[in-house]
């Protein structure tokens, strides 16, 4: 995994856009989430796109080879509730390694084969590792703010379990994201260090926290450079920020990360911000506009898209990054 | 000067980051949410009164403390339920979470336990060698995976470091395994080298002190990043009781070891005497003992220790103003600005008066009435007033939790609340993008002296957030500074944004760059209340005055409307009258140089330097005191006005207090000075522009050229003109520049003003500029004799070199020869001056430090300073196509030079 490190110093790195947008478009019922094989399953199902890696992996092949053909250099597994404490809602924690397992086997095999059609472009798969649905240093309960619904200790047990399998079904980097709350992030990374350690290997990782609105903070409170400071101790290809803002309001927290930070920077905006009716209408060209600035002004080595981009959207940025250089990673004097 | 070299920071976070650089001085770290140090503490802890454990923890914070150490190690307690119920509440109250949390406890499984419920950057305090290296490393290895810094006790598996080699033993052999064995990021380690008492009488404990000083310094010179602290008051053990011993001790004590390298520390800001402060005398006993410079040291300092139990602080000239009646006091006190003895009087106040809120209406505003009278009628000054509003702050933050009592009380019994009447609300903001905020605080202190409640919201404030606070806080008045053109243009938006959201109340405009004809021409229209322009900080007293007064105040607005509409009509036909040249015609009537015979030189050192850890002493010979004594309102020529008949007297106290503040600055190092600058080859292509080669690449400089119609044989200069063309085949050259000495202003400032010290806060912020010019003029100067090497033999005065009667010159963006701050982008870019020292542009491209200077330096003989004064719509569209950037933008950033 050395060349990963290397690529990001010649070029701009591509990641894809959306998962849920691309699935939207099928229109899958609760039976075609269920398959065959969950036809029975207790609790209803639809809208565990996770689970549409095992009773869909068509689908989910489809979307990722249409994102590689688009431009995009690396994937991210259709994994981002991959864990025991965000399957809890569906029953379905006893399936966590399977879902990771398979959602990384299937996204290795489309990218396998794009490298050998294009050698010169190697593409790779990033386990996506999301921030589950509970947070470890806020109260759920306004009258409780001592309260926590979560351990340390319960979440890293749980991103450890997701960690293996995805690197068992062949992921080459994970990628811990959309952070809101910058503990939860440090249980996924001090679980990745213990599989390093235990398992003896190195693997590439990109962090991506979330910026929730004009505070310029994070859900939990802090500011982008007390974030990355938070996250430092972690030798990271890359960190940045992903979701929530469109690229235009992303600009200012990406400015700070790339003066302070010595790692890579990465950023997957969402198409603008949500209409009135929950719908991203950014066009390709709107955003790619606005993406440009990141180029121009150098701040960025890896970009792709969140909620609202489609293969449109990475094919518009994949095409404006090839032009420009990326930034140096590592401030030299 | 040094050459860069690589130095890495200890970096920690809570809501917001930290960062202990050679600038931040001196890290205090709050411990009063220490079982072991907080009685008080302890006993919330133990019945579990956490709501109040709360307020130590913001008390302290709010105290200045920049990390705090919360410790939960007591036999009656479960430690660890303790640290992560605590820690748990702490991280939802951002005012308290905003700091780092130091972690302490010496069991291994509350540090854990701790790290897992805090999301920002800790430090563990402590491990040590104490069990061992595997334990110590099994520990360190955690912190590490947890991402924490760490405090190492100078401990062992033989006890604990009590000399200057066991210190050093310990301290090498902890950072070699950390460091080389574990791969730990040296600047997350702390040493702590055990701070023990001295002038015990007991022989062994002679050296206690300067065995840790020494091994402070020894440590910061051999542990490369490492850093060092200690609990600070343990040193005066033996003189408990004696406070005024004590202080002092602390005081010599931190002033050596800090000297030494100590930068992190647990101290009280309660038990520190100011160094320059303690008494001759004792100074030297003190120093005896601490230094262990004589065998009697201990004795002397105990026999004299009894003469000044607590009589140091009466040892002032004249204190017979001490027996006169209390509202004397009091008014003396706020009139001499003198802060000593105001607690003690508004307690004796306080006891007096039914309800705490009368002191501050009935004894303080009598004697802020006659600070203000004073001031009102010339007879005392802005710097003196500034001192009083010191002592003031200080008595309202004694009186306020005794009113905030009251009110609860009041609240309990049904009582009506009665608010602090005063005599109006103000909100002052430095607009977006602009971080220049001296003059708007000397207002703010001005108007808070004058009963004027103040909303204040800092600087790089942006309109939405100045427009809601304004409502939410049902402000009387907004009033905007800005020093930068780009802000002349935030204020109209703001004007503009007022009047959509229909406000009515007045707005006041002030800063370097406003002035009456901005105001009436382009802000006034914008808004239908009125809009004054304040440039003075004694105006805006009477300004604001008359906009409040509720019987008059509709006819002076009226009036103010009436009189801003006749000065911008009258202006806009003054302007009218000029007349301009196309940029063509203009080009034509450039300067002419003749390059055959001018005399060119080609620099010593062509490309980029950087100066890191200057010396600011060096600059002192090169400051211009004279702007300095402008930004108090003083106005006449340094030196002369320390001798002027009318405001002589107070030029010169506020000079010495701006001397000392400096030597401060110089001695302990509080400022950070850095400079890059560069040469390069350069040739002038198309007229306009500058055509830069460097390592990087080719940039362009593009100036701009004066349009006004002149007199018959008077060019149109334009920068370009003093460089030669590239079609005269000559090879020419320019460089440019960026100094800054205003790391460190910020903390600073805010130190003072968390100490209620707004007089200081101003006063390193003038410094700091001044130092900031002072620095561009000596760099200017080396740059002139030895990096470009034209002028080796100019020996000009300090006067001389003031006055600018050197060769070639340094115009810099956003002043009158090249009004365009967008250049200073390109030469960000070309120096990479971020990336090398740390200046930021802000989003209107002030300088961040404010204390920084750039601009180009131009060598020709014939250069020379102008100013562009305005330009026609044509040049702003060439200037656009020529930088390829959109006309509007062009627009937006040269509008305050396009005519009107």
């Amino acid at each position: 995994m050395k060349e990963i490190y290397k690529i990001l110093e010649e070029r701009i790195l591509v990641l894809d856009g959306a998962m849920g947008t691309m699935l939207q478009r099928h229109k899958f019922t609760e039976e075609d989430f269920r398959g065959e094989r969950f036809k029975d399953w207790p609790t209803p199902v639809q809208g565990n796109n996770d689970l549409l890696s095992i009773t869909q992996p068509e689908a989910i092949k489809e979307v990722h080879r249409l994102y590689f053909e688009a431009g995009a250099d690396i994937v991210e597994t259709n994994t981002f509730s991959g864990t025991t404490i965000a399957m809890a809602d569906y029953e379905m924690e006893d399936l966590v390694y399977e879902l990771n397992y398979q959602s990384a086997k299937i996204a290795k095999e489309v990218a396998d084969e794009l490298t050998e059609k294009e050698p010169h472009k190697p593409r790779f798969v990033a386990g996506s590792i999301g921030p589950t649905n509970r947070t470890a240093s806020m109260s759920p309960d306004v009258n409780d703010p001592g309260y926590r619904a979560v351990t340390f200790d319960e979440l890293r047990i749980a991103y450890k379990q997701q960690v293996e399998a995805l690197l068992d079904g062949g992921a080459d980097i994970l990628l811990v994201e959309t952070i809101f709350d910058t503990l939860n992030a440090k249980a996924a990374l001090f679980a990745i260090e213990e599989v390093k350690d235990e398992r003896n290997i190195d693997v590439p990782i990109m962090v991506s926290g979330t910026i929730t609105d004009a505070s310029g903070r994070t859900l939990s409170g802090q500011t982008a450079e007390a974030f990355l400071i938070s996250l430092s101790h972690i030798p990271m290809l890359s960190v940045g920020f992903n979701c929530a803002l469109g690229a235009n309001q992303l600009t200012p927290y990406l400015e700070v990360l790339a003066q302070k930070a010595s790692f890579g920077i990465s950023a997957h905006p969402n198409a603008g911000l949500p209409n009135a009716f929950g719908e991203y209408d950014e066009t390709p060209e709107q955003m790619a506009e606005q993406i440009k600035e990141y180029t121009e002004k150098n701040l960025v080595n890896i970009i792709g898209g969140c909620c609202g981009t489609t293969p449109e959207h990475i094919k518009a940025i994949a095409d404006l990054a090839k032009d420009y250089k990326p930034r140096v990673v590592g401030v030299e004097v | 000067m040094s050459t860069k070299e690589e130095r890495k920071y200890l970096k920690l976070s809570g809501l917001e980051p930290m960062i202990v650089s050679a600038e931040t001085n001196f890290i205090n770290v709050g411990e009063r949410t220490n079982v072991a140090g907080s009685r008080k503490f302890l006993r919330l802890v133990k019945e579990e009164k956490f709501d109040e454990a709360l307020d130590i923890a913001r008390h302290q914070v709010e105290g200045g403390a920049q990390v705090i150490d919360i410790n939960m190690d007591d036999g009656l307690i479960d430690g660890k339920d303790a640290m992560v119920r605590f820690l748990n509440l702490i991280m939802a109250e951002p005012d308290i979470a905003r700091v780092p949390i130091m972690i302490d406890s010496s069991k291994w499984e509350i540090i854990e336990a701790g790290l897992q419920v805090v999301q920002g950057k800790c430090v563990v305090n402590s491990i040590s060698l104490k069990e061992g290296e595997e334990e110590f490393i099994l520990h360190a290895k955690a912190i590490k995976r947890y991402g924490a810094a760490v405090i190492i006790m100078a401990f062992d598996e033989v006890g604990q470091a009590d000399n200057y080699e066991r210190r050093i033993e310990i301290s090498k052999r902890s950072y070699d395994i950390l460091v080389n064995k574990l791969g730990f990021p040296p600047e997350d380690i702390i040493f702590d080298l055990n701070i023990f008492p001295v002038a015990t009488g007991m022989e062994e404990h002679r050296k206690n002190a300067i065995d840790f000083i020494e091994a402070t310094r020894w440590v910061r010179e051999n542990l490369p990043h490492s850093s060092v602290s200690g609990g600070v008051s343990n040193v005066s053990f033996s003189f408990r009781g004696n406070n005024t011993v004590r202080e002092a001790m602390h005081s010599v004590f931190l002033y050596h070891a800090i000297k030494a390298g100590m930068n992190m520390g647990i101290v009280n800001p309660a038990m520190l005497e100011v160094y320059d402060d303690i008494p001759k005398d004792l100074l030297e006993h003190v120093e005896d003992v601490i230094l262990d410079r004589r065998d009697d040291a201990t004795e002397r300092l105990l026999d004299f220790a009894e003469t000044v139990k607590g009589t140091s602080k009466e040892r002032v000239v004249d204190l017979s103003w001490r027996e006169e009646p209390l509202q004397d006091r009091i008014t003396r006190a706020l009139v001499k600005g003198i802060d000593q003895y105001i607690v003690e009087d508004v307690e004796e106040a306080r006891q007096i008066a039914d309800k705490p809120i009368e002191v501050i209406e009935g004894n303080l505003m009598t004697g802020m009435n006659v600070v203000g009278d004073l001031f009102g009628s010339g007879k005392m000054f802005l710097p003196q007033v500034v001192k009083s509003a010191r002592v003031m702050k200080k008595a309202v933050a004694y009186l306020l939790p005794f009113i905030e009592e009251e009110k609860k009380k009041n609240a309990l019994s049904g009582g009506v609340v009665k608010e602090n009447d005063s005599n109006g609300r103000i909100l002052m903001a430095t607009v977006k993008g602009d971080v220049h905020d001296i003059g708007k605080n000397i207002v703010s202190v001005v108007l808070g002296c004058n009963n004027y409640e103040i909303v204040d919201l800092g600087v790089m404030v942006p309109p939405d957030k100045i427009i809601q606070t304004a409502i939410d806080e049902q402000v009387d008045i907004i009033g905007l500074s800005g020093l930068i053109t780009p802000s002349l243009d935030e204020m109209v938006h703001l004007a503009k944004e007022m009047d959509r959201k229909n406000f009515n109340i007045p707005l006041l405009i002030g800063g370097a760059t406003t002035s009456k004809a901005h105001t009436a021409v382009k802000i006034d229209p914008q808004y239908k209340n009125a809009v004054v322009h304040v440039n003075d900080a004694s105006r805006a007293v009477t300004v604001v005055g008359d906009l409040l007064n509720k019987r008059s105040n509709q006819k002076y607005v009226g009036d103010l409307k009436e009189d801003y509409e006749k000065f911008r009509d009258g202006f806009l036909k003054r302007t009218k009258q000029k007349e301009y040249l196309s940029i063509e015609e203009a080009r034509k009537n450039k300067y002419v140089i003749d390059w055959q015979t001018s005399e060119i030189v080609t620099p010593n050192n062509l490309g980029i330097r950087v100066v890191e850890d200057f010396d600011l002493k060096k600059l002192e010979p090169y400051i211009d005191w004279s702007p300095f004594f402008r930004s108090w309102d003083l106005h006449g020529k340094y030196p002369a006005i320390l001798t002027d008949t009318v405001v002589g007297e107070q030029a010169t106290s506020l000079f010495k207090d701006a001397r000392e503040l400096l030597q401060r600055v110089f001695d302990e190092k509080l400022l950070g000075a850095k400079a890059v600058y560069g040469l390069f080859e350069a040739n002038t292509v198309d007229d306009d522009d500058i055509e830069v080669s460097s390592e990087q690449g080719d940039f362009k400089f593009r100036t701009l050229r004066q349009q006004l119609k002149k007199h018959a044989g008077k060019p149109n200069f334009a920068l370009s003109d003093f460089v030669a063309p590239k079609e005269s085949g000559i090879q020419d050259y320019m460089g440019c520049f960026c100094v800054t000495t205003g790391f460190g202003t910020k903390e600073l400032a805010e130190a003072f003003e968390a100490d209620h010290d707004d007089y200081n806060s101003i006063m390193i912020k003038a410094l700091a500029d001044r130092l900031a010019e002072a620095f561009a003029e000596y760099l200017h100067k080396k740059v002139r004799k030895e990096d470009w090497g034209y002028a080796n033999n100019e020996s000009l005065t300090n006067e001389e070199l003031i006055k600018e009667a050197y060769k070639g010159i340094r115009p810099a963006p956003g002043y009158p020869a090249c009004p365009d701050h967008l250049e200073k982008i390109t030469i960000w870019e070309l120096l990479r001056v971020n990336e090398r020292i740390g200046v930021e542009l802000t989003e209107s491209l002030a300088m961040w430090p404010a204390a920084s200077v750039s601009g180009y330096y131009f060598a020709n003989p014939e250069a020379r300073y102008f100013g562009l004064g305005k330009m026609k719509e044509d040049q702003v569209k060439d200037f656009a196509e020529r930088k390829d950037v959109d006309l509007e933008y062009a627009k937006k950033w040269l509008s305050p030079n396009i005519v009107d």
